[in-house]
């Protein structure tokens, strides 16, 4: 190949990924931190051992443990009604219901 | 403190220490007493059995996927092998188990699952992903501001975040199909795996061969035009595109450097 078609192709390619960069979202792009949904134990963290992040929250919908979600869904996520009735909801803050005793 | 050390020269030799701590074949070493001079007896049982638990619960926890090819009970056994060959050489524990990739590979009972060195190689990855310095991305646009003559001598610096696997196991498949439920079954063959950060939470995404030959020529240093030519040479048909997609969604591009 010569060197223009060369430096042509790159060009295209280099225009092509800018494209697919801007337009498509990352492999798991758009998350975000969700608190008060997870299952007890089972929190995401990719830290390994001896940090204390990954499975620590102690009871169901633990509200300062979180869990990574799509964007936009985290308030949307079905929840079990709090004992006195009230809506539970996940939240993008730690929230201070269900903490552990 | 209410009583004191009757003596403060060390009457136990640490390697011998650290001997008897690792084996429960090596006797408890003579002259460990508390304040009172009574001799340690069983309670250093009782510590040496917490170090091998609290490692064993270590080792769990770095190889998830591993844990769970293997079974936990198997686990146990091999954690409490490496554990006593290995034991932690730094206290930065999120880092335990780089010799487990190899140790397992050494193992003629494992034979049988040649892929589990490269999927702890895999974990281990994501775990240094997970823990390298945040590093900011460049503004995309800057690539395009590139003349087509400039972009071909230009390079790459690249997150600390990012790894790249070679590995001639789908390890990347084998890794998805027991972390994501309903994640499809793995093909054999061989995967190079890119890993990137974006955001949080390290990603692992497969790459194929000239792929991977492009990246890793960026990795070393060579312009992008440089590494085309040596994925070219693997793959005539290679195409920039998709890879540098990649890296612009991983957020792994930190900077341009002129190369000309």
């Amino acid at each position: 190949m010569s060197k223009t078609s060369k430096s042509l192709a790159v060009a295209s390619a280099v225009a092509a990924a800018l494209t697919a960069a801007a337009t498509m979202p990352a492999a798991a792009g758009t998350k975000e931190k969700c608190y008060g949904v997870s299952l007890a134990g089972q929190n995401d963290c990719a830290a390994g051992p001896g940090t204390t992040c990954a499975g620590t929250s102690t009871v169901d919908y633990q509200g300062n443990a979180w869990t990574l979600v799509d964007a936009g869904t985290c308030a949307d996520i079905e929840l079990p009604d709090l004992a006195d009735g009230s809506k539970r909801t996940g939240s993008l803050d730690a929230q201070e219901r269900d903490l552990p005793a | 403190m209410s009583k004191q050390l009757k003596s403060h020269t060390p009457l136990v030799d640490q390697a011998q220490f650290i001997t008897a701590l690792m084996s429960a074949e090596t006797p408890v070493p003579e002259g460990l007493v508390d304040q009172d001079c009574l001799a340690a007896g069983r309670r250093f049982s009782v510590y040496r059995n917490n170090v091998a638990v609290s490692l064993t619960e270590a080792m769990h926890s770095a190889f998830p996927v591993v844990a769970k090819l293997l079974g936990n009970k198997n686990m146990d056994g091999l954690s409490g092998l490496f554990l006593r060959a290995h034991p932690p050489s730094s206290p930065l524990m999120m880092f335990y188990g780089a010799e487990f990739p190899a140790f397992l590979e050494g193992m003629p009972q494992l034979d049988h699952l040649g892929y589990l060195g490269d999927i702890a190689r895999l974990e281990l990855a994501l775990r240094h992903a997970y823990h390298a310095a945040d590093a900011s991305a460049i503004d995309p646009l800057k690539l395009a501001e590139l003349s087509e003559e400039a972009l071909l001598q230009t390079g790459l610096t690249l997150s600390p975040a990012l790894h790249l696997l070679r590995s001639p196991w789908p390890i990347q498949s084998i890794w998805r199909f027991n972390t994501i439920e309903g994640a499809d079954k793995p093909q054999a063959g061989a995967e190079a795996v890119l890993i990137t950060r974006p955001e949080f939470d390290p990603i692992p995404q497969v790459v194929s061969s000239a792929e991977a030959t492009w990246i890793e020529a960026l990795m070393q240093g060579a312009s992008i035009g440089q590494a085309l030519d040596q994925a070219r040479s693997t793959d005539t048909k290679f195409d920039l595109s998709s890879p540098l997609t990649l890296l612009l969604q991983g957020g792994a591009i930190t900077g341009l450097v002129n190369k000309g």
